[in-house]
């Protein structure tokens, strides 16, 4: 058993770009994106709530695509593009998302939150103007515990620039 | 009018910016150099005798540091209890151990048998699949009626039986209660399943021990509302630290909802195993553990009657509830159907006689203790709904027949043992019928049958207490602690200051809203002001954060400390001014001479008290930092009326809600948005109980719900737009800012109203139903409408 242990954690080396730097890192083969990212690259800003692809709150873009670090294997993303919640805003200035999120009182405990910014960032660059219902879709995959999730709709309305951010549906 | 600063202004909230850029500072982020990883094996059976742990081969794993079993915690205290409640007969509580480990017995899914600390997690967890466990299956309790029979297997071998106390309140009410119903002019009756549930905050718990030979001081970092409780449990209790070699840090805290109030084994267990292998030692719970660790809520089983005379007035409330323990009596538990329940059972009604009686069950279940509202939603749901079905049986108007019994003078003292200082029930629901738009509910059901669904209004109006206190009632009552909060207020030389509250924000907002309050007293901006919490080498001592008391209680400790504050700045200035200090007052952060154009600004007066060249030494101490502690004297009444209209798929069972309204009298907002949000959430999580959330056993004791694809959270398609309102106001009589607490209330005021709509739908479709059990899933709704 013990050989199986140790032939089971060797090493491999792959190279992540993580928000536009890249690393060159040695990973277990069986090593979760999200422990990568997070115990490696020591960006802490994602979140492990599941870990079991459930709650979204591991959500980042690996090429562009929102995906679950949580269920995604490090060693499958040798040689891709990974950005994270800590790449959102530039320098002290926030993005105008982190700005609807903040104004919009959308963010209360803060745990889902990076995985929520992800996957509206993901769902603004593919869907500048999303209808209400194209919102909820995108929101559904990330739980959120506090907010009754209201206000994060509305920071997505406020994101997008559309009317009624304040949406009354009477 | 909105303010745009100080009290009443929705400031944006400031911690938000760590939190949306992820430089938010969680447990799970802090790693300490040298940790080792602790793996816990659970126990996978609901009762069992453990007659041998082998680690031989587990300890031979790579990796592996150590592996403790419950032999290693023999000499430590077990978990314990902070609330004894008395029974009917005035005998204490039935209190079993609860030890950090199993010993002897394992009594729920997810007991924990052993700990395998390692140098890697994955090392850990490899190793405790090595560790060999003999243990004998025993016949496991799960249903509270079954678990109270003669013969029932016993959870716990040392105690008499399964029932960990009997109790009446009031109990010298019982005979008038008994005499008002059997002279009724109609008895209405309801039994009802208030439904287990799981907090599930977004963040796992995370416990990290680690203990400092040279200065032989323990630190626990850990997920919880209120570090200093854990401080004072975990150090007194159980491991015997005295307090000033322990610090214990909950730095952000991702959601609590009660759930991360109570002192956990696995807290214990870092702080012990740090120590003993002179290591940091770390846990993070898996989605899976939390739910098999972390308390439950709810499980009430309960029997409720309401009697009205002729003229539909109340006249008694007589209730029986069971209500589940689990298999170990958690930090709060048996507070919670007691005190925190059988106190609210007279609403916002005056009913002259009221008895209550709960019995406490011990079961081979996880836990249960205070989930967000903690025992006010289980009064509330009976309350409203055997209203709701009294109204139907009498044939008049719901809200009419609330309104008829309204108590409408205050202060009102309620015959279960609590006096409402003040509220407006009429105001609240007045409120709701103008938001709510009551008046076009016939057109609204009129389309959704034209479409072929069956529509439905549901009211609520309730009450709850918050504050959690005072010390000297709450102690009558059972408390093993007092229940005051403290805050120091430490202005610097500059004028800044630096608040340290012993009240906990794990989501809350009380960085911003807390100087808020500050701001407005001196007419500084709330930016000079900064907020410390969760460490309790900073903040010298505090309650927490539950039960909606932080501005309460928390923000009236801070007010009373800038009270002296000004008091002695006051002084000061008088000094700088050769004025009398009767003559000092505080305005756009200056002092001045009343009646002349003197003035000092208050930043000369705070560098005045740090550098005394010109100061009345003689008279004062420099410096200007203070401290105070804020007992109250009464809870708080927070009310409000809740609308809820669903629609209903006559085919499938399908429910949606269509329009939520909520009109809340929370006495004076510090920040409206905080507030709203602070309903917003309450209400999705009462939606969640009402309609999805059910945390299941089998009849083995297997936990059925133990992730998140058997258990339903609401998520973002699940909910409606809330239509939120606290204009109606009657600010608190006895707290000096006239708060009530809005934290729960959302969570207490949507489950009656959700049910409420979907018992009137399948009424107006000529349904007979009277009652369905939440979760109102399609299937329940589908099959009682089958009935």
């Amino acid at each position: 058993m013990i050989e199986a242990v140790k032939s089971r954690s060797r090493k491999r080396l792959i190279t992540l770009t993580v928000n536009g730097e890249e690393h060159e890192i040695a990973i277990r083969p069986n090593a979760m994106l999200v422990d990568v990212v997070r115990d490696q690259i020591g960006l802490t800003g994602t979140k492990s709530g599941c870990s079991s692809g459930s709650c979204g709150a591991c959500t980042l873009l690996i090429d562009g695509r929102p995906m679950l670090a949580c269920s995604t294997l490090a060693v499958e993303c040798d040689g891709k593009a990974i950005r994270t919640v800590e790449d959102l805003a530039d320098g002290e200035r926030l993005s105008p998302i982190q700005e609807a999120f903040l104004d919009q009182g959308a963010v209360q405990c803060g745990f889902c939150t990076p995985g929520m910014l992800m996957s509206v960032t993901a769902l603004i660059a593919s869907n500048p103007k999303p209808s209400h219902q194209e919102i909820k879709k995108a929101l559904e995959g990330n739980l959120c515990r506090c907010t009754g999730y209201n206000a994060i709709f509305n920071a997505v309305l406020q994101a997008t620039g559309q009317d009624g951010i304040k949406p009354i549906m009477f | 009018m909105p303010k745009d600063s100080g009290i009443g202004a929705s400031d944006k909230r400031r911690e938000d910016v760590r939190f949306l850029t992820g430089t938010g500072n969680y447990t799970d982020d802090i790693n300490m150099a040298g940790q080792a990883y602790v793996h816990f094996l659970r126990s996978d059976v609901a009762h069992g005798r453990i007659n041998g742990i082998d680690t031989a081969a587990a300890e031979a794993m790579p990796g592996v540091v150590r592996i403790f079993t419950g032999a290693d915690f023999e000499a430590v205290g077990g978990i314990p209890c902070g609330w004894q409640v008395t029974d009917r007969h005035g005998n204490p509580m039935q209190e079993p151990r609860h030890p950090v480990l199993a010993h002897g017995k394992v009594r729920h899914v997810g007991d924990p048998i052993a700990a395998v600390v390692a140098e890697t997690l994955a090392q850990a967890r490899d190793a405790a699949e090595a560790i060999k466990l003999d243990i004998e299956d025993l016949p496991a309790v799960v249903d509270m009626k079954a678990a109270l029979e003669d013969g029932a297997p016993k959870v716990h071998d040392d105690l008499t039986s399964n029932l960990c106390y009997d109790w009446g309140f009031v109990e010298d009410n019982k005979d008038a209660v008994d005499q008002a119903i059997r002279s009724a002019a109609h008895v209405t009756t309801l039994d009802l399943v208030n439904n287990r549930l799981i907090a599930n905050p977004m963040e796992p718990r995370v416990a990290i021990g680690a203990f400092d030979r040279a200065s032989g001081e323990s630190t626990l970092y850990t997920t919880s509302q209120n570090p200093h409780v854990i401080r004072l449990l975990m150090g007194a209790f159980v491991l015997g630290i005295p307090e000033h070699k322990l610090r214990v840090v909950s730095p952000d805290v991702g959601g609590g909802f009660g759930s991360k109030i109570f002192h956990y084994a696995e807290e214990a267990f870092c702080t012990f195993a740090a120590k003993a292998i002179n290591r940091p030692v770390k846990w993070t719970a898996t989605r899976s553990e939390a739910f098999m660790s972390d308390a439950h809520g709810r499980d009430h089983v309960t029997r409720i009657e309401l009697a009205l005379d002729g003229d539909n007035n109340f006249t008694a409330i007589r209730t029986e509830t069971l209500a589940n323990m689990g298999a170990y009596l958690s930090t709060f538990a048996p507070s919670v159907p007691t005190y925190l329940h059988g106190t609210l059972m007279a609403g916002c009604y005056k009913t002259p006689n009221i008895y209550v009686n709960v019995k406490a069950v011990f079961t081979n279940t996880v836990p249960v203790d205070a989930y967000r509202g903690a025992g006010r939603p289980e009064a509330s749901y009976q309350l409203e709904r055997v209203i709701d079905k009294a109204a139907r049986e009498l044939g008049v108007d719901p809200i009419a027949l609330r309104r008829q019994n309204f108590i409408t003078e205050f202060p009102y003292a309620t015959p279960v043992a609590v006096e409402y200082d003040t509220g407006d029930y009429n105001a609240t629901m007045d409120t709701l019928e103008k938001i709510a738009d009551f008046g076009g509910f016939a057109a609204r059901r009129a389309a959704s049958e034209k479409a072929g669904k069956l529509r439905g209004l549901g009211i609520n109006c309730y009450i709850e207490a918050c504050g959690i206190a005072p010390s000297s009632l709450v102690g009558q009552l059972g408390a093993r602690a007092g229940l005051y909060e403290s805050a120091t207020v430490r202005v610097n030389a500059t004028g800044g200051l630096v608040v340290m509250t012993g009240s906990h924000s794990h989501g809350q907002g009380h960085e911003t809203t807390f100087p808020q309050v500050i701001a407005e007293m001196i007419g500084i901006d709330a930016g000079m002001v900064e907020i410390v919490h969760g460490d309790t080498s900073k903040v010298p001592m505090g309650l927490g954060t539950y039960g909606s008391r932080s501005l309460a209680v928390g923000g009236s400790a801070m007010v009373r400390a800038t009270e002296k504050i000004i008091a002695k700045a006051k002084k000061i200035a008088a000094h700088l001014m050769e004025a009398s200090d009767a003559d000092i007052e505080l305005k756009d952060g200056a002092f001045s001479v009343a009646g002349t154009d003197k003035s000092v600004a208050w930043g000369d007066v705070c560098l005045a008290a740090y550098v005394p060249h010109n100061y009345p030494l003689e008279e004062l101490e420099p410096g200007l930092e203070e401290t105070a502690f804020y007992d109250p004297s009464n809870f708080t009444y927070p009310a409000g009326a809740y609308a809820c209209e669903v629609e209903v798929d006559p085919e499938t069972g399908q429910v949606t809600i269509e329009r939520f309204c909520a009109a809340d009298d929370f006495g004076n907002v510090v920040n409206p948005m905080i507030v709203d949000g602070q309903v917003h959430g309450g209400i999705g999580q009462g939606i969640g109980q009402a309609l999805l959330e059910a945390c299941a056993y089998d009849e083995d004791g297997q936990l059925l719900s133990a992730s998140y694809m058997d258990y339903a959270m609401p998520r973002a398609g699940d909910v409606p737009f809330y239509k939120v309102d606290h204009s109606s106001s009657t600010p608190c009589t006895h707290n000096p800012l006239g708060v009530k607490g809005c934290g729960e209330a959302g969570a207490i005021g949507s489950p009656p109203a959700v049910v409420n709509a979907v018992i009137d739908a399948l009424q107006s479709g000529g349904s007979k139903v009277t009652h369905i059990d939440m979760p109102l899933s399609p299937s329940r709704v589908w099959a009682a409408m089958q009935a």
